[in-house]
């Protein structure tokens, strides 16, 4: 059986719901919320990847790459931010940020 | 039939260990679910013709991001078992959204099929089979040439993701003895020695401060 683009956005939407789906189902844990996040840029670059497959354009790769680039600065910063959080409140519980309520 | 094989199990392995990572109840496991994810992909990314992506995707996801996801799980001191509170409480909305959006991608293909229009342009066009140019010496070529400023761009982004961590968690402790190399230069016998006048049959008890 041939597999065709079909195929491959299949595998990426169903990522990217799990990730959706993720961060729902952990609301309170923001380490589980940036891990979904994670796997929806995930299935972005599938996306890329098996479109510029199938269109023969690397133009897609490129993309994939720059996004990828992004989704590491995302996760460093973000981690960074939890580190200083927990410092400061003992906890990373979603539902207590907010410090910045008027 | 080898590639339908190896493409079945990449994708069944990656969707089972992403729904794996969202369930999971210790977030250690979850983060190692993260790099089986990762690892299916970058397979999916191999049968695709994307060699160069695929490892770099080991490398930055397995080899950065996981690592620092591991390092800081293990080292926030977090009860995670009152974070999963609520878990069950929260699936149904999760689920009618997640639903929404699968329910909204499905009708997309449905309606507008696989057709995605003509091949690219030539002058990012992908090597053919034959030529000799791999895939990583064409990304080369393309990022290189067409797409510098954009490639300098993410250098800047990671250069300022980089400072921004940094920033965020270097801390200076209170009561921690630091040497600083211009307080040391401008010391001079003025302020290093102290001449006191010793009454006779009497004493001066060391003052207890400036000794440094």
């Amino acid at each position: 059986m041939e597999i065709g683009l079909g195929h491959y956005l299949t595998v990426a939407a169903c990522l990217f719901t799990l990730g959706i789906f993720g961060i729902f189902l952990n609301r309170k844990n923001v380490i589980i919320i940036l891990m979904s996040v994670e796997l929806m840029l995930l299935a972005v670059n599938i996306n890329l990847v098996a479109f510029s497959h199938f269109l023969n354009d690397l133009t897609g790769q490129v993309f994939a790459l720059f996004v990828l680039t992004v989704a590491a600065a995302e996760a460093a910063i973000g981690l960074a931010i939890i580190v200083v959080y927990f410092r400061n409140r003992g906890s990373i519980d979603v539902d207590e940020i907010n410090m910045m309520k008027g | 039939m080898i590639a339908a094989l190896f493409f079945y199990l990449f994708a069944i392995l990656s969707v089972a260990s992403a729904a794996m990572v969202i369930i999971a109840k210790n977030p250690v496991h979850a983060v190692l679910f993260l790099i089986l994810t990762f690892f299916n992909a970058a397979g999916l990314f191999i049968l695709l013709g994307a060699e160069f992506l695929a490892l770099l995707l080991i490398i930055v996801y397995v080899g950065a991001v996981a690592v620092l996801f591991l390092f800081v799980v293990m080292m926030l001191d977090v009860d995670f078992a009152e974070l999963k509170a609520g878990f069950i409480k929260n699936a149904p909305v999760g689920a009618l959204i997640g639903g929404i959006v699968l329910a909204e991608l499905a009708l997309l293909f449905l309606v507008h099929g696989f057709d995605f229009g003509a091949a690219g342009s030539v002058q990012s066009a992908m090597p053919s089979t034959g030529s000799g140019i791999d895939n990583t010496t064409a990304l080369g070529r393309l990022i290189y040439t067409k797409y510098v400023y954009f490639f300098q761009a993410a250098g800047l982004i990671l250069l300022v993701a980089m400072i921004g961590a940094i920033v965020l968690t270097l801390r200076h402790k209170e009561g921690v003895k630091r040497q600083s190399i211009p307080v040391q230069n401008a010391r001079n016998p003025k302020t290093a020695i102290e001449v006191l006048e010793v009454p006779t049959g009497g004493a001066i008890l060391p003052s207890t401060e400036g000794q440094g």
